[in-house]
This record gives C-alpha cells, structure tokens and sequence, in this order.
C-alpha cells in the first residue's frame, strides 16, 4: 500500500514538473534582470513613497525583483518631452498625458510594449483602453485619470457657483489664481468661449488670448504647485486646478469647495510608456505590471488621490476613496469634457507667442521709462561733473 | 631655457586652456548658432525680428536690476565698512552672519519670502494683531526687487570688505596728519580705494539680477515677466530653443555694454582718486 502511495506520489510530481511546460500561463522567470536598474520619469508627488505609513513602491519593487529603480520627477509634459527629446538622459519608464504621449508616438521617442509581460493589463478598465492616443493599445498603460475643477473658498464666494465665469468675477479681483502653463489656461478661456479646445484657428486662439487678458487685472498670481499653499493659507479664493488635488487641500481647509464648471472641462489620461532609448525593456515592463497589480494600484491611489483607471482598486474593499464624488462623479456621463490632443507646430507656435505677450504685459510700462531715463541722465551728469573736476585739477599742477 | 619654461608654464595652462574652450567658448558658438538659425537648421533673423517684441521686458529687467543694485550698495557699503573697522573677531563672526542665508537653497529663501510678504503671511498677520492695516506686497514690483536685494546683498558685501581689510593704514594716518577731517579723508582716500571692490559688487549683484527668473515668479506673481522669465519659458515649455538664444544674446550683449561702461566709469574714478600713488 505505501509502495502505491509512493508510486502516485511520484507520478504527481513528476506530472506538475512537467505540466507547467504546456500550461499557457506559466509565470515567466525573470531572474536574470536581478541586479540590473531601471530610470523612472515621472511628475512629482505621483507615486507612493513611504511617507506617513504608506508603501513606498520603488522600495517594494527592488525587495521583490532586484531590480534597482533611479526615480526623478518633472513637473510638465513638455520639460519632460525637451529631456527626452535632447537625448541626454536615458530613461526606461516615463508616464505623461494624452496629448504628449500622441506627440510621442508620432515621433518615434516610444517604442511599443511587450504585453506577454504585463499580466495585470487585465485590470485596465475597458474605457480607458483604445483611447484616441494610443487607439490599438500598443504604446501605453493608464495609470491615472483626472478632471480640472474649480476650487473655491466657501467663506469668500457667495452661493454655489457652477460656471467658468467664476474665474473672470469682478467681486473676486485680486483672489483668483490661474495656471502658470499655456495649455492649461488658455483652455478655460476656450471653454468660456465656448471654442474647441484643440482648434487650429489663430483667430479663435486669439480670442481667448483677449479673455486672458480681460482677466489678467484680477488674477493675483500664476501658478502650479504652489496652489496648495495659497488655497489653504486662504491668500486666494478661487483657482482652477486638479481634481484630485482639491482633496489634499480639503484635508488641511474644510473652507475649500469643488465644483466642474457647466460649460466643459479638460479630461486627462497620464499612462505609462517605454522610450526608445530603454535599455532595460523587459524590466521596465515588469515595472509596469508591478504598478497596475491590485495592491500597489491601490496604496498608489491613496497617496496620490487621482481617479483610477485599474478595477482591482475600485473593487477593493480597503479602497477609502471609491465613493468620493469628486473622483468619481455619478453624472460622469453629463460632465461636457474633451482631451487635449498634440499641436501642430504652428498652432503650438501661436500659442506660447500670446502666452509670451500676457505675461510680459506690465502695467507700469510708463515708470519704467520715465526711471531709466533719469538714471542713465543722472550717470550722464556724474560723468561730466567728474571729468569737469579732474580736468581742473590736472590745470592745478599744471 | 626661457624657451622651455614658457612651453612648461603653457603646458600647465593647458587643462584650465580646454575647460574654458569646451565649457564657455563652445556653448557661446551654440547660443550664438542657434539665435541665427530656425527649427530646421537654416539661417534666418525670424529670431531677431520677433526681439523688438519684447524692448519693455528687457528693459524692464534693466531697471530692476539697476534698482536693486543701488540698492544693494547703499547697504553693504556702511556693512562692510563697519566690519572692515571692528576687531579681528568680531569681523569673522559677522562675515560669517552675512554668509549664513547663502547656506541654504536661494529657491527656498525665495519661497520662504513669499509666505512672509502674502496677504496672509506673517508681516500683515503682526499688524492686524497689534491694530495695524494690513499692507498689500506681495505681486508687486517692491516684492520683486526686495528678493533680489536679500538674494544677492552677501555679493555685494563681501568684496567690498575684502577691499577694505586691505586697505593701508597709513594712507588714513598720513591724510589726518596733513589736516584732512573726517569725511574727506573718506571721500578723499578712503572711497576711491574701495572702487575696486565696488566695481566687482555691481557686477556680482547686477548681472544675477537682470537675468533672474525665479524671483519673479514666486514674489511677483508670474504677473510681470522678466526677461528671464521668457527666457526659462522658450526652453521649458515653447521649446523654442533659437528664439530663447537670441534673447539670451542680446541679454548678455546688453550686460556686456553695461558693463563697459561701467569700467571705463570706475577707472576714470582711480586716476582722479588716490590710487595713482
């Protein structure tokens, strides 16, 4: 009897050693990528770092893999894509937005993804597959999801606003913010208008160039991150901004309110891609499937407080986020919204030119002259009196 | 033998010769090529046709500069000349005062003013507690121009001290015994000595200041440009790298004539002063 049980046993065995090598789903060994490392280009504050309790991902990915992840940050998608492009630094993992990940695409800067690798792509929702930037999903990986809002201070702001007029409110003047990037403001102006955001028509840029500018008295300052600080110390009422950056501030001002303007709002899908210049494809890939995997997903989406693209997060239960309206608005579907596609150049051109010329608009041109005049005036006089002098002098000797 | 020992004093020049080649002559070529070229390579003066655009910026930027310079000046003069006069001691440990906020990151000085000037911040928030009315700073141009005079006040201090620490004694003695008082053995001796130093200082503060960028972002509210503040936008986000040289030509060709200017200025200042002898 126990001779038979031996028998089966080692038939067992045997049968599961050699079964995996037909079985389709045979986890991949990539042990020969210990040791090795991987660049990540990624924005700032955008992926769980061990702060306050969390996981700190790059951490858990060496522990798990051995491969070694040299992080760094941008702060927009167009620094980003002049570092790639320069073809100075070389990075395996770079996560922009739509509009940019087009640009890249059509010229070449990413290479398509390995998807035997990326087991976990299963858990991309269907709608944030086949996107207009990557319409055969070949390029990209979501990895996040946002909307741009309105953040106001209830205790400034009288009733409940729901239109982009907010932003040009004469009671407001001196209290509003606007975003210190052209792309980003010149598209709340073009939702006022009611323009498409990425029209090709001069004539139609310039007409929300002249909103901006009808603006410009009553904006206090542009800016990007500094947002946070000025929203929660209260310096400023009102700012266009991130949605899901409106929950941090919430966290630190119960004061701050949320609203998406009536008129439309710009969508945007960050996701990761693998430039060109990789050097470390397959490694790169398992970091891919490692951040889109269910728990990493989720403690990502915690620390960050972006809308998720991956169901595993919104199905799990530890997911404190999933009923929040901001994120995941229940009139999604009524919400007017529209990506951001790539410029051509020349339109890319006009834009940043009248962006140059709203921001070099001063407003106390006349003293300027006026003190540059006196200056070099004055200097003038010194000279004079100064040569006057020492000729005189020299006569003295003389 | 003479031979031999300039080739030998040429051949220690050698490694100082090919840094300055690679590092400030090569990149001076490419501002230069690339202000004279297009996105395709080719020549053209599109670049320099679009400058005349922005004559307000530059000259805005000048002002500043010019202001926060003179500024700077009327400060660290009687600072360094304090120092320069007290004890050893004393001297060290107020030099080192002074270099004290260039220990940390001119980034977060400047972020740290932008929460001490706001609305908000701790100068209105001292006022309105003690009855006061709050005053409106930040975003203006007195914001701007006090960030460069904080940022860069330590360059104008320090070689103006170092002249002064250098200064002979006995010029001061000899003046008093021919009869001078105090303020023309200053004017007479003491000033005209230190032009030197106060020529480096001009330099030091006034170049950093024309060219800033972020001092105007954060303390002026992105408000106003500087020109550089254009400059930063043409390769952060325009990426229109031939446009951004040229303006950077003509910046360092504006600051250039400055300068000239001034030299020729302060050595006019030395022979009519006492340094002949």
């Amino acid at each position: 009897m126990k001779k038979i049980l031996c028998i089966i046993a080692s038939v067992l065995v045997c049968a599961y050693s050699v079964l995996p090598a037909f079985a389709v789903d045979k986890p991949k060994d990539y042990s020969h990528l210990k040791g090795t490392e991987i660049n990540v280009y990624n924005w700032g504050e955008y992926i769980s770092d061990g702060a306050e309790g969390s996981m700190d991902v790059n951490e858990e990915f060496y522990k798990e893999t051995g491969i070694r992840v040299n992080y760094t940050t941008f702060d927009s998608n167009e620094n980003m894509y002049n570092k790639l492009k320069g073809g100075g630094a070389n990075y395996d993992i770079v996560i922009p937005s739509d509009y940019m990940i087009a640009r890249l695409i059509e010229e070449g800067l990413v290479q398509k993804i390995d998807f035997s690798n990326i087991p976990n792509y299963s858990n991309i929702m269907d709608q944030y597959k086949n996107l207009y930037f990557d319409p055969t999903n070949e390029y990209s990986v979501p990895y996040n999801v946002g909307l741009v809002g309105i953040i106001y201070n209830t205790k400034v702001v009288e009733g409940e606003p729901d239109s982009i007029d907010l932003l040009w409110d004469e009671r407001y003047a001196g209290k509003i913010l606007n975003f210190n990037n052209p792309r980003d403001a010149f598209a709340l102006a073009q939702w006022k208008a009611g323009i498409d955001l990425n029209t090709t028509d001069p004539d139609e840029w310039n007409t929300a160039f002249e909103l901006l500018k009808q603006q410009k008295p009553l904006v206090q300052s542009y800016v990007m991150d500094e947002v946070f600080n000025k929203m929660e110390s209260e310096e400023a009422a009102i700012a266009p901004y991130y949605a899901g950056d409106f929950l941090i501030m919430n966290e630190n001002n119960e004061n701050l309110a949320f609203f998406y303007p009536k008129e439309g709002t710009n969508i945007f899908v960050d996701s990761i891609c693998i430039p060109s210049s990789s050097q470390n494809k397959e490694a790169a890939e398992l970091y891919i499937n490692f951040l889109i995997r269910g728990d990493v997903a989720l403690q990502n989406a915690e620390y960050i407080c972006y809308a998720t693209p991956n169901k595993a997060v919104l199905e799990s239960e530890d997911y404190s986020l999933k009923d929040e309206e901001i994120l995941y608005p229940e009139n999604m579907d009524e919400l007017v919204t529209e990506y951001f596609h790539n410029l051509d150049p020349q339109t890319q051109l006009v834009m940043t030119t009248l962006w140059d010329s709203l921001k070099i608009d001063g407003n106390e041109n006349a003293s300027i002259y006026i003190g540059l005049i006196s200056f070099v005036a004055i200097v003038f006089i010194v000279v004079i009196v100064v040569a006057v002098r020492k000729k005189r002098r020299a006569s003295y000797y003389d | 033998m003479n031979k031999n020992s300039s080739l030998r004093m040429k051949l220690y020049a050698s490694p100082h010769i090919v840094w300055s080649a690679i590092f400030i002559v090569v990149p001076l070529i490419m501002v230069a090529y690339y202000s004279f070229t297009n996105a395709d390579g080719a020549f053209s003066l599109e670049n320099i046709y679009r400058l005349s655009d922005y004559t307000t910026t530059f000259l805005r930027s000048l002002w500043y500069g010019i202001i926060a310079t003179i500024i700077c000046f009327i400060l660290a003069y009687p600072i360094a000349y304090i120092i320069s006069q007290s004890k050893l001691r004393i001297q060290t440990t107020m030099i080192m005062l002074a270099m004290i906020p260039m220990w940390m990151n001119f980034l977060i000085r400047t972020y740290a003013w932008m929460n001490i000037l706001e609305d908000s911040g701790v100068i209105n928030k001292i006022l309105t507690t003690i009855g006061l009315e709050p005053v409106h700073m930040i975003n203006t141009p007195g914001a701007v121009i006090l960030g460069m005079v904080y940022n860069f006040l330590p360059y104008m201090i320090l070689p103006i001290y170092s002249v002064m620490t250098k200064l002979d004694k006995n010029l001061v003695e000899a003046a008093q015994d021919l009869g001078a008082g105090k303020v023309s053995v200053f004017a007479k001796v003491v000033f005209p000595m230190s032009v030197p130093g106060i020529v480096s200082g001009i330099t030091m503060v006034f170049v950093p200041s024309v060219s800033t960028f972020y001092i105007s972002q954060k303390l002026g509210g992105g408000t106003f440009a500087l020109i550089g503040d254009v400059i930063e936008m043409q390769f952060q986000i325009s990426n229109n790298f031939h446009f951004g040289a040229a303006l950077s030509l003509v910046l360092m060709i504006l600051i250039l004539i400055c300068m000239a200017f001034m030299n020729r200025f302060s050595s006019n200042e030395d022979v009519g002063g006492g340094m002949v002898i």
